[in-house]
């Protein structure tokens, strides 16, 4: 029995070290919703923890983590084992995100693309990716023959629709007589899905190819066909080197480094981020200098405009599919508006998906 | 020369033992494995399978992750017994998530103690009405229900995909592909405070005694046994094999049905693409560890969501590969059916004789 007691008080001593080891020094934990070799989504998130730890932040990460009950779990246990700051890098994550973040008040969470900050200690962030999509839709107007852009989208939701109208009007801004045809495939990552969907927009007469997917098949199938694409969320370059014009880059690591030393610091508080090319949390890869030096010249110059404020994605007049004004001539659309955009501007073929 | 001899004599005790010798061998294995990697394999093997149980809430997590493999490898068990493969358990789990997630919605902001049940009813019913497509396309026009019921497990997810983006999304979740939360009486309640553990556990138990009464006392679980061992003996005895088809496929997917209703009105609580991590498909390695045995199935699903417990603390405390879980699993089913060949098989080391040479 003696020989019981001491052996259950080595262990909860034991144990009690090391909590305490976890407390005594500050870490930042990771959830990813990917493989971090997806080089696409979790790739460059993981390439902003690895920032953090360059700064000399410990960081951890849980990598392809399910959507569904598991993520909680997986909060939780950050939150528990003294991760001081937790990243959950997927909108599925919103609820248990929350959820978590009311039973641990000390622990700072950090939701990216969600909406819901309920408690004091969740912020939310996202990025202005539609700003990049301005740029793509100068670059595509300007170098389609067939006058069709390709687009491969995954679900019908205010950000992926925000893109394809930034694209379509800064197409049309170049090319009047530009048509967008748009593929849903209803997910952010099957490699699979997202090639035959490129094949299907070429064999629709696409030659440009652009995606709100990750992985990298879509720029592989347009280089083998010939036509132009654009990367996504990282530079996916070296998998399609003659196609693609340029990639939108989701540079995480100067917020998340920003972030985590105000919570070491104990100045971080509850915000809500929608950084754009301004701050740098979207960046765009080297140019092809295959479309000329004179469109490279023009689409620096755009980019410069669109993060000084010069230039907005969406300024008016701005018409729906059925000729219904959005944006007055002159006004630009207010965030409110961009958070919750459900319809297309005109020029876009085809209906959202309800 | 080598011989293989099917053993006429197998013991009962080791038919039972062997599961429990692959988990041991895939510790072993599992040691070698992190001593490769460079991880000290004693600690690596206790941060997977001892810090994830180490509380009470790793132990609520443990059979919240549970539940859902024991019911479904239960039912699963009915079919495997009886020779009939249904693979898609995952669809009957959608199927049953779908219809119960859908009456949840119906009964929206509704109170009432009825609710709940009504909900699970139509979870365990929408399962098995999905179950019975295979059943009566194999007895009625000898189709191969591996492949219908694994087919079918794509059309109940985008069947399940179709609803939460479109009809069924919640009208203030700037369409994100999911429903509104369901209201508070249409979810399993929560055992203790702060614990996911839910009522969900007792339908399971209830589910697993049901069974082993059905399996053990029954004239329908001794048909099934028989038809099992041989089809043959079982159409001489003048057994109703059709009948019997669609009855398996019935309580399969019934009881995959109520794993998914009990997913969605458990722990999640709403309806959105990934309300099971391939629960349906686990379960088969969950239904083949426990032996196909209503009791083997409960220490074999809770080992089994150890495995997933444990990649996550790994994941965490030494940052190994999220993937080293399926290892595991994939481990566990290869010593079993290893040890299994072995059990049945005799290998025979001949010599060479003089007329082969």
């Amino acid at each position: 029995m003696y020989k019981l007691f001491l052996r259950g008080l080595i262990s909860v001593l034991f144990l009690l070290g090391l909590s305490i080891n976890a407390n005594a020094d500050f870490k930042v934990g990771f959830v990813y919703v990917g493989p971090t070799g997806d080089h696409g989504w979790t790739y460059q998130h993981d390439e902003g923890r690895k920032a953090v730890e360059a700064a000399g932040i410990k960081t951890t990460y849980v990598e392809s983590v399910p959507e569904g009950a598991d993520a909680e779990r997986v909060i939780r246990q950050l939150a528990q084992s003294g991760h001081d700051l937790i990243f959950t890098t997927s909108f599925g994550y919103m609820d248990p995100t929350n959820k978590v973040a009311k039973d641990f008040p000390n622990v700072k969470f950090e939701h990216a693309t969600g909406y819901k900050r309920e408690h004091s200690n969740v912020s939310t962030y996202s990025a202005r990716f539609y700003e990049g999509r301005t740029l793509l839709g100068h670059m595509a107007g300007k170098m389609t023959k067939t006058n069709t852009i390709g687009y491969i989208a995954s679900f019908p939701i205010p950000e992926v629709i925000r893109g394809i109208n930034a694209m379509t009007l800064a197409a049309q801004k170049v090319n009047p007589d530009i048509k967008t045809k748009i593929v849903w495939v209803f997910t952010w990552y099957d490699p699979g899905k997202e090639s035959e969907a490129a094949q299907a927009l070429i064999d629709q007469g696409a030659d440009v190819i652009m995606q709100h997917t990750d992985s990298t098949a879509p720029v592989q199938v347009a280089e083998k066909a010939g036509v132009w694409s654009f990367g996504q969320a990282s530079d996916m370059q070296r998998f399609a080197p003659k196609s693609i014009l340029t990639s939108i880059i989701d540079d995480w690591a100067p917020y998340y480094v920003e972030r985590s030393i105000a919570a070491r610091d104990g100045t971080w508080k509850q915000q809500d981020t929608w950084h754009g090319l301004k701050e740098g949390m979207v960046a765009m890869a080297p140019y092809n200098s295959a479309m000329g030096g004179d469109l490279v010249k023009e689409v620096e110059q755009l980019q410069k405009d669109l993060a000084s404020g010069k230039v907005h994605s969406f300024t008016g007049p701005i018409y729906d599919q059925k000729g219904n004004i959005l944006v007055a001539e002159g006004a630009v659309a207010d965030d409110g508006m961009l958070a919750g955009m459900n319809v297309y501007v005109k020029g876009v073929e085809g209906d959202i998906p309800q | 020369m080598i011989k293989i001899e099917k053993r006429n004599d197998v013991s009962q005790s080791i038919y039972f033992l062997t599961p429990i010798l692959a988990i041991f061998l895939t510790l072993f294995g599992g040691g070698i494995i992190f001593y490769i990697l460079g991880f000290n394999p004693i600690e690596a093997l206790k941060f997977f399978f001892i810090t994830p149980i180490s509380d009470l809430y790793g132990l609520s997590e443990l059979l919240v992750k549970a539940t859902p493999l024991c019911l479904i490898a239960i039912g699963l068990s009915f079919c495997f017994k009886s020779n009939n493969w249904n693979i898609g358990a995952e669809g009957q789990l959608v199927f049953g998530g779908i219809v119960g997630g859908g009456v949840a919605l119906l009964f929206y902001n509704h109170d009432g103690f009825y609710v709940l049940p009504i909900i699970i009813l139509s979870g365990a019913i929408g399962g098995m009405l999905f179950a019975m497509i295979p059943a009566i396309l194999k007895t009625y026009f000898n189709t191969n229900e591996i492949l219908v019921s694994l087919m079918l497990v794509y059309v109940a997810k985008l069947l399940l995909d179709y609803l939460v983006v479109g009809p069924w999304s919640n009208p203030e979740g700037f369409n994100f592909p999911e429903t509104r939360q369901f209201s508070e009486s249409a979810r399993m309640p929560i055992l203790f405070d702060g614990l996911r553990i839910h009522t969900g556990i007792f339908i399971t138990l209830i589910t697993v005694f049901l069974s082993w009464l059905i399996l053990y006392k029954t004239y329908l679980g001794f048909q099934i046994k028989v038809s099992g061992l041989s089809l043959k003996t079982a159409k001489y005895a003048g057994y109703k094999g059709k009948t019997m088809i669609i009855i398996v496929f019935m309580i399969s997917g019934a009881c995959a049905g109520l794993a998914g209703v009990g997913e969605i009105t458990g722990p999640i609580g709403q309806l959105h693409r990934n309300i099971s991590p391939d629960y349906g498909f686990t379960a088969i390695i969950v239904a083949f560890l426990g032996r196909l045995n209503p009791v083997g199935i409960i220490f074999a699903s809770l080992i089994v969501a150890l495995t997933y417990l444990g990649a996550e603390t790994a994941q965490i405390f030494l940052q190994v590969p999220k993937y080293t879980g399926q290892v595991f699993q994939g481990m566990i089913l290869f010593f079993l059916l290893g040890s299994d060949y072995l059990l049945f098989f005799k290998i025979k080391f001949l010599g060479l004789k003089k007329n082969e040479l």
